[in-house]
């Protein structure tokens, strides 16, 4: 016989000692382990149910609300630096208007300021204008009677020299007149 | 005697079956109750105290951001949950502390029967899969059945048998009940039967390949060299068993939890 069927014989030997069958059959076995198994079962559902899983799923459960609260506090700084980001670029908008606003009015003034200088100067130099033309007149006026008094005076010296008989102003001054 | 030979004697007497044989540790109970404390009720408080050490340590020192222990454990814990919630709704919630407990529970019984019994131990501390002894696996699939009917009929009165009967034509209805009701009944002997019978051929094969190594081992010249087919099939399947031991289960669980589901939500056939 070999060893290989010696084991197999064995084997179905064994089987037969044990009762004719599978121990998994023996029903004697049966109270003793239902026993053994509630009472363990029963500890470990306990430990499980009342220690462990408890404190695992708070764990979990807290890790969940943080994530939670950390994601709200992320999005509400972001809202926060949005609007920062908002009024920093309407007071950058208010200013830059504020400061065209400013060089527009500065520029009005100025102009206007300009104006009114300009309207003085013009003023004052009419003024002169005028005066000087006044005084032109005025110059011309008495040239021309000097012109005439030169005229008189020529004319009489004229007269007196080709017949010795000196005119009268008044007779030169009517010749003249009549002549011109 | 060399030193095979002895082990070979050793096997020879001890068969693919002495592994499944219940041993007495110590006595316990009454004359008319045998209540003793054996191998196997040892590898029950084994798995006990492993899945209690694991949790203990995964949960001991909790923190927000976990460790090794703790990220496994919430692994476990997350996978489990899932599980429930896809089958149940979210409606069967409550039970999970006992599809949790039940999966450690069945799956360390399971991986731990594997591990190799140290020689020359006493019998009563050989290693033991107390899952491969199908009154164990059927008690905890009655805990299953019987949570399905009561709280079947504590939520849903006497509504919980609409789920006997589906929505189909009248002339057939007597006959789907039938086989319904017959079916539901069915539900705890196939779970129990797949658990065990699972365990109990895992374990055959890899004590009948070890078994054929040893006794090649002991034959003359070329049988020698033949023994390394059985060694490296045993490999295998070992690697197999280890899957199996996860997967059974899972099923286990998984299982539980869509039975669960019937008595938790009204059916919608």
């Amino acid at each position: 016989m070999t060893p290989v069927l010696l084991f197999l014989a064995s084997g179905a030997e064994a089987a037969e000692s044990s009762g004719g069958g599978l121990p998994q059959m023996d029903t004697s076995t049966y109270a003793s382990q239902l026993f053994w198994l509630a009472i363990l079962f029963a500890g470990l559902y306990w430990a499980m149910d009342r220690i462990f899983l408890k404190k695992l799923g708070g764990i979990i459960e807290e890790r969940r609300n943080r994530l939670a609260d950390d994601y709200d506090q992320a999005a509400e700084l972001k809202a926060q630096a949005q609007d920062a980001e908002k009024t920093y670029i309407q007071a950058l908008n208010d200013a830059r208007a504020k400061a065209s606003s400013i060089a527009a009015e500065t520029r009005t003034m100025l102009d206007k300021e300009i104006a009114a200088m300009q309207a003085e100067t013009d003023a004052k130099l009419s003024g002169r204008v005028q005066a000087a033309e006044a005084s032109i007149a005025e110059m011309q006026v008495r040239a021309t009677a000097k012109v005439k008094e030169a005229a008189v005076e020529t004319t009489q010296a004229l007269v007196e020299a080709l017949i010795d008989e000196k005119p009268t102003q008044d007779a030169v001054t009517a010749a003249i007149a009549a002549a011109t | 005697m060399s030193a095979v030979d002895h082990l070979f004697a050793a096997t020879a007497f001890a068969g693919p079956m002495e592994q499944f044989e219940i041993v007495s540790i110590f006595p316990f109970g009454t004359e008319n109750i045998n209540l003793e404390f054996t191998n196997a009720s040892l590898w029950m408080l084994i798995s006990v105290l492993v899945a209690s050490a694991f949790m203990f340590a995964a949960t001991n020192k909790a923190q927000l951001v976990p460790g090794r222990m703790q990220s496994a454990a919430e692994m476990l814990y997350q996978f489990i949950a899932n599980m429930l919630r896809d089958a149940t709704g979210g409606e069967g919630m409550k039970f999970f502390p006992y599809i949790f407990t039940l999966f450690v529970f069945i799956f360390l019984c399971n991986l731990l029967g594997l591990l190799p019994t140290i020689p020359g131990v006493p019998h009563a501390l050989h290693v033991f899969t107390p899952t491969s002894h199908i009154i164990v696996t059927f008690a905890l699939a009655m805990v299953t059945f019987l949570l399905v009917i009561i709280t079947g009929f504590y939520k849903q009165g006497f509504g919980f048998l609409k789920m006997f009967v589906p929505t189909v034509p009248l002339w057939l209805l007597p006959l789907i009940t039938v086989i319904e009701v017959l079916s539901f009944l069915s539900r705890p002997i196939s779970l129990s039967i797949r658990l065990f019978a699972n365990m109990l051929a895992g374990h055959l094969i890899l004590k009948l390949f070890a078994g054929f190594v040893v006794g090649l081992l002991a034959a003359d010249g070329l049988f020698k060299a033949i023994a390394i087919i059985p060694l490296l099939g045993n490999v295998g399947v070992f690697m197999l068993e280890i899957l199996v031991a996860f997967l059974q289960a899972y099923v286990f669980a998984m299982l539980s939890c869509i039975y669960l589901n019937d008595a938790v939500n009204e059916a919608h056939h």
